[in-house]
Formats: C-alpha cells, structure tokens, sequence
C-alpha cells in the first residue's frame, strides 16, 4: 500500500516538474480557468445579440458560453487562434450552420429583439437579411450581371429590367468594382481576379441590402492590393452596414474594426475596443496571442 | 569518415537507379501490352465483322423484260383495286423467265428457273402498278431482286478465291452467268436492308423494324429512368438524412446495378405482364424492364455528380437567402448535368445491347411489320441479330454481321454524344 503511494506521488511529482518546466519554455497561460469574458462584450445600441451561445458538433463542443453584442454600423473583428471557433460562431449568426447535421446551437441569439433560430423562424428571410461573405472567393459560374441580380431575383425585390439593372449597378458600385467591369457585365464573373471575385461577392451580397454583413476570412485567399481594396471598402460599407468579420490577420483587425473580439479554443476571452486590444490587452492570453507567442 | 558515407550513398543510389529505371520501364511496357492486346482483340473483331457483312450492304438485282398483260395478271378490270392487289404478278415473272431461258423445260428445271429472282418480286410489280396504272398491258425492262442463294453466289464469283455455289448448282450458274454476260445482272446498295422489316426471305429482310423497335424501347427508358434516376439521386443527396434506412437504400441501389439483367426480365414477365396483363412484345414493356436495368447505373452517376458540385456553390447560394430548392434547381443541377446526362447516355447505351431480358418479354418473335409507336408489337437490334445468327441460310451470315455494324455505329454515335454534351455543357468555376 505504502510503496504503491510512494510510487503515485514520485510520478505526481514528476509530472508537475514537467509541467512546470513546459509552462517555463512556451509560457502559455491556461485557458481551463478562464471565467467569462473581460472587457466590453455588450453595447447600447446592439444590432445582433447573443448570450450564452454553446454550440456542439455532435458531442464535442466547440463554443462555451459565449456572450456578445455587435453594434448598429459597427465592425466587430473576430481574432484567434485556428479552431478557436470564431468561424463556427460567424456561423450561426445567419445560421448557415443548419447545413451541417451535427451542429446544435444552444443560447439566445437574437437579431433586433427577434430570436433567430426560434423554430417558426424561416430562414431564408433571415439570410436575407444577414448576407455572408465566405473565405474563398465563390462566384456563381454565371455572368457578372447574373450574379449580382440573383439575390434581387429570388427575393423577388423587383420585376423590372431598369430596377435590376439599377440594383446591380449600385450593388457593384459600393463594393467598388463598377468601373472594372461595367463593360463586360455579361462576361462570366468566374473569369474575373480573385479580388475582383471577392467584391463581386460582397456585391452580391450587399445586392438585397442586408441589415448585417458577416464576412468569414473575406481576404485570406488574396493578394496584398486586393486585400487592401477590401479592406477600404469594408470602411465604407460599416456607414450603412452592421459588419461582423473573422480575421486570421492581427493588422487587418486593427485596421478595419470598431471592437476587436478575441476567441481562445471556444471561449470568448476579450472584447474591446480594438484600440485597446492592441494597445493594451487586459486578458493575458490577449496578449500572449497578439505578441505572436501562439496561434 | 563523414565524406566516404556520402560517397557510398551516392554510389548505393546510383547503383539502384538503374535498376529503378528499368523496373519502371517494365512497369510501363505491361501497360501499353495491355493496351496493344485491348486494340488487338478490337481490330480483329472489326476486320471479322466487317469482312463478313460489308457485301451484305449491296444486293443483286436481275434485268428482266416482264410483260404485264392483263391476262397472265388476271386483272379483267383495271380500276378494281382490289384486283390489283390481288393480281398474279408471280406469274408474269414467271413468263418472263420462261421468254428469257426458253429451252428450259420439265417442271423441276422450270422451278430451278424461277427461284433465280426472288419470290418477292411480286410485291415490287404491284407496287410499280400501283403507283403507274398505265403501265398495264405493256412490256416493261425491270430490274428485281435476285434471291439470295444466287446473290451470295453472284458476290462470291465477283470477288477473287473460291467460288461460294451453295444451292445453286451447274445448270443455274450458267443462267446466271448469260445474265452476267449480257449485263443482265447489276450490285445496287441494298436499301432493302434499311427499309424492310423481318423476313424469312434474307434478300427480303432488313432491319427497319428493328431499329424502330430499338428507338422506341430507348425512348420509353429515356422518359422513364432519367427523371425517375435523377430525383432519386436529388433526394439521396440533399435531402435524406444520414441513417441505417438510407444506407440500406444505398447498398441495395449499389447491389441492383450487379443483378443479372436476364432476372430483369423475369421481373418484367411476372409483374408487367402477369400482374398488369401488358401485351408481350411492346417496347412499352421493354422499355419498362430497361428503366429498371438502367436506373441503378443513373442514380449512382448522377449522385456522384451531385457530389462533385462544390460546397462553396452551395454556400453561396444558401448565404444570400436561396432556398434548398432554388440552390438545388439553379445551381446544383445545372452544374451536375454534364456528369448525369453522361451517365443517362452510357446507361442508354447499355439498354440498347441489351437481349436476354427482352427474350423474356416476348421481344424475341418474328414481327414483319414496322412498329409505329410503343404499343405495337417489335423487336430490338440486339434481338434481331440474335435471330439472325440463328438462321441456317448463308445470306443471313452477312445480313448478321452487318445489324452488328448498324449496332456498332449505333453504340459509337451515342458515346459520342456523351462526350460532346458533356464539353459542351461543362462550366468552369
């Protein structure tokens, strides 16, 4: 009995040393003791609303207890490591994670008041409203027109040609890709750049005016010019849209965003005004994340 | 010590690369041997195909003067149509031969004489008579069909080696050979073969019928099978949910395209005829039994061109508010299509060849007729050679091997279009 526990307490302490000894090198705080969020998750004028968010892929979770609000016009950066699960919850803000079978949802997410994955709740006004943007740039294999107008189509926004016509000429205006294109609008838009694609789409998407823009890694598959277009127009969008965006790019949340958001293996660490984050994290993990010790 | 271990490795791989290089090019060499063996069957089932059908693409024809008296035709009032009909133009042939080999006596050498055309020339006079009243009582030059010993005869004497005489002996080939002499026998192309339905005749028999039988059956297992394989496809894709039914639904889909098409058939006996009380014969019935034969082959084509639609499309359309149904229609159908209509092609392709659940059907016996429409009794190529490649006269040899070519031609026009629909129709993204 004695020597079993002798041996027990030698490999106990063993461990620990080895513990310690990896926290020494990497230096990484825990994660396991993080409760709730710090900073300013919740605001005055929320657009969309969530509280207490837990979302699981069959039995493994992959969001905790999340809690946050996204202001009316403002832009919300998401931030974290891979697999935070910043993607996931982007996700279920339109609900494009019905798609997925294994996926539950759990919480109160609401838009305006109005509880969006209430089962009467239709959700093909709901994406109507709450348009997406995806990582890779993924235009119809149709005309630039087409791609553009389909979304005014299907809602049945308009039944004239000239109305179409001006919709999708705004729609390609704000996402500044009208005069790159205007004379080749019936040319397939898979033809186009990647950056021009990646506008297209987000004028596709800004085509059935969306109250919000959720966009998911909008720039990860281009190039710096491009990337910085987007990022300009993302600027001007946030003057009529509600913009909540996942970013790989530390700098790209800096430059773009209102309040920064940072996710950390499924729990919401911070929220803050993106100034702050960068400046002067208040989580250490914050800090360890935008100091490039992980992630 | 460190630069010597290089050297041996370097040597060690050198000393291996020949022999990698050689094990790659016997790799290589087994699979153009293959290829070379593949190619090799091939041209030597077309040279056998072709060398022993192509004559069957021509036809003799026999020059003769053929008096049409009213008389020998016994047609004593000219605007009866049923005397027309029923007139005895076998008998002016008859005379006819009879003026043109006059010292030919004796009932059997006379019977020999008039098995020189073929016995149905009678239907080619009535129908000129039919169309050109005012021909009667006159003497008219036509050329009629020779019956097919002669003709195989008349072929194998034009062409050089041995003389194929069969049936025909010493005294006809001399009649045949004054009629060569005084170029009274001519090779036309056959249109015969492509206008004429079954015979027992070979000279008289095409493949009309069969071909319209085929179409037929294919068009009904078309309309049948590929909006039927294309729903199916649809809903296992997009809609059903991931359980043990929808697996069990999938294996057996999977098992159904092994199942032996002859037990098709039976299924086809049992219920649609049995249960339903459907004529035997129809290329409605056919065609039923193909859809189930060809639906396994679409559904499983058209799921994995469901499948090989991007996600990305999908998201994309979900994300601006399209419903599944808009998503599936405007999007993931049109890209899947080149890859399910590929599938309902080769699927076609395969009914086309098909025989043996057909024989079960009834679509084996002997139809005269060209069918005009689903519902009249018919048979389909595939059978048509079958029976064929049955028959003891030596011109339904040729006659077999040249349905084979139709067949053939058939089979390539339809893979051809395959691969054209499919270039045609693919989008890039």
């Amino acid at each position: 009995m004695e020597a079993t526990a002798s041996v027990d307490n030698a490999a106990q302490a063993e461990e620990s040393k080895l513990k310690t000894m990896k926290e020494e090198v990497i230096a990484q705080p825990s994660v396991d003791d993080v409760q709730g969020t710090v900073g300013t998750p919740f605001v005055e004028n929320a657009k969309m609303s969530m509280r207490d968010v837990n979302v699981y892929y069959a039995e493994k979770q992959a969001i905790f207890n999340v809690g946050l609000d996204i202001g009316k016009n403002e832009v919300v950066a998401m931030i974290g490591p891979s697999g935070c699960g910043k993607s996931t919850f982007l996700r279920c803000l339109n609900r494009m994670n019905d798609t997925i079978d294994i996926c539950k949802v759990e919480g109160s997410l609401t838009l305006e008041g109005q509880d969006i994955y209430d089962p009467k709740l239709d959700v093909v006004p709901l994406r109507a409203r709450v348009g997406m943007v995806f990582q890779k740039p993924n235009p119809f294999p149709k005309s630039i027109y087409d791609n553009v107008a389909y979304g005014p189509r299907i809602h049945g926004l308009t039944s004239r040609k000239a109305e179409l016509d001006e919709i999708v000429e705004t729609s390609l205006r704000k996402a500044s890709l009208w005069d790159e294109v205007k004379d080749r609008l019936q040319a397939p838009g898979t033809g186009l750049s990647g950056g021009q694609q990646q506008r297209l789409c987000i004028a596709r998407t800004i085509a059935v005016s969306p109250e919000v823009i959720l966009m998911d890694e909008p720039c990860s598959a281009l190039d710096p010019i491009a990337t910085a277009k987007i990022e300009e127009l993302i600027a001007e969008l946030s003057e009529n849209f509600t913009i909540a965006i996942v970013t790989h790019s530390m700098q790209q949340a800096a430059r773009v965003s209102n309040r920064t958001a940072y996710f950390h293996l499924g729990k919401l660490i911070e929220v803050n005004d993106t100034e702050k984050v960068f400046t002067n994290p208040e989580h250490e993990l914050t800090e360890a994340y935008i100091t490039g010790r992980f992630g | 010590m460190n630069s010597t271990e290089k050297m041996n490795t370097i040597d060690l791989v050198n000393k291996n690369l020949a022999k990698r290089y050689r094990a790659e090019k016997r790799f290589k060499a087994y699979g153009i041997a293959s290829i070379g063996f593949g190619l090799l069957c091939l041209v030597f089932l077309f040279t056998d195909i072709i060398g022993k059908g192509y004559t069957a693409f021509v036809q003799s024809y026999i020059q003769l003067e053929v008096n049409l008296d009213a008389d020998t035709l016994d047609i004593s009032d000219p605007s009866d149509p049923n005397q027309i009909a029923g007139a005895n133009y076998m008998g002016v042939v008859k005379k006819a031969l009879r003026e043109r080999f006059p010292d030919v006596s004796g009932r059997r050498d006379k019977r020999k004489l008039y098995r020189l055309v073929s016995n149905g020339s009678g239907f080619d006079l009535r129908k000129m008579l039919e169309a050109d009243p005012s021909i009667l009582n006159t003497k008219q030059t036509i050329w009629l069909i020779a019956d097919d010993d002669i003709d195989t005869y008349i072929k194998s004497a034009s062409k050089d080696g041995k003389v194929f005489t069969g049936r025909v002996d010493e005294q006809a080939q001399g009649w045949v050979k004054s009629l060569i002499d005084n170029d009274e026998v001519e090779t036309r192309f056959n249109t015969v073969f492509f206008t004429n339905g079954d015979s027992r005749e070979p000279e008289q028999a095409g493949i009309r019928g069969a071909i319209m039988g085929s179409l037929f059956t294919m068009f009904v297992t078309l309309i049948l099978s590929f909006p039927i394989g294309v729903a199916a496809a649809v809903y296992l894709e997009e809609y059903a949910p991931k359980n043990k039914w929808t697996d069990l639904i999938e294996v057996n889909i999977n098992n159904l395209a092994a199942v032996p098409s002859i037990i098709f058939g039976l299924l086809g006996v049992a219920i649609f005829i049995g249960m339903f009380g459907m004529q035997r014969s129809l290329p409605l019935v056919g065609g039923m039994v193909l859809t189930l034969m060809t639906l396994p082959t679409i559904i499983i084509s058209s799921r994995a061109a469901i499948k090989a639609v991007p996600p990305s499309i999908r998201e994309a359309a979900l994300g601006i508010g399209a419903s599944k149904m808009q998503m599936i229609l405007h999007h993931v159908l049109p890209l899947a299509m080149p890859g399910m209509l590929t599938g309902a092609i080769i699927g076609l392709a395969q009914a086309l060849g098909e025989t043996a659940p057909l024989l079960m059907i009834g679509m084996v016996a002997f139809i005269v007729d060209i069918p005009g429409g689903v519902a009249d009794p018919a048979t389909v190529l595939p059978v048509q050679i079958f029976l064929w490649s049955d028959s003891p006269e030596r011109a339904f040899v040729e006659r077999t091997s040249a349905a084979i070519m139709v067949l053939l031609g058939f089979l390539i026009i339809m893979n051809a279009l395959a691969v054209w629909l499919r270039k045609r129709l693919e989008r890039r993204w």
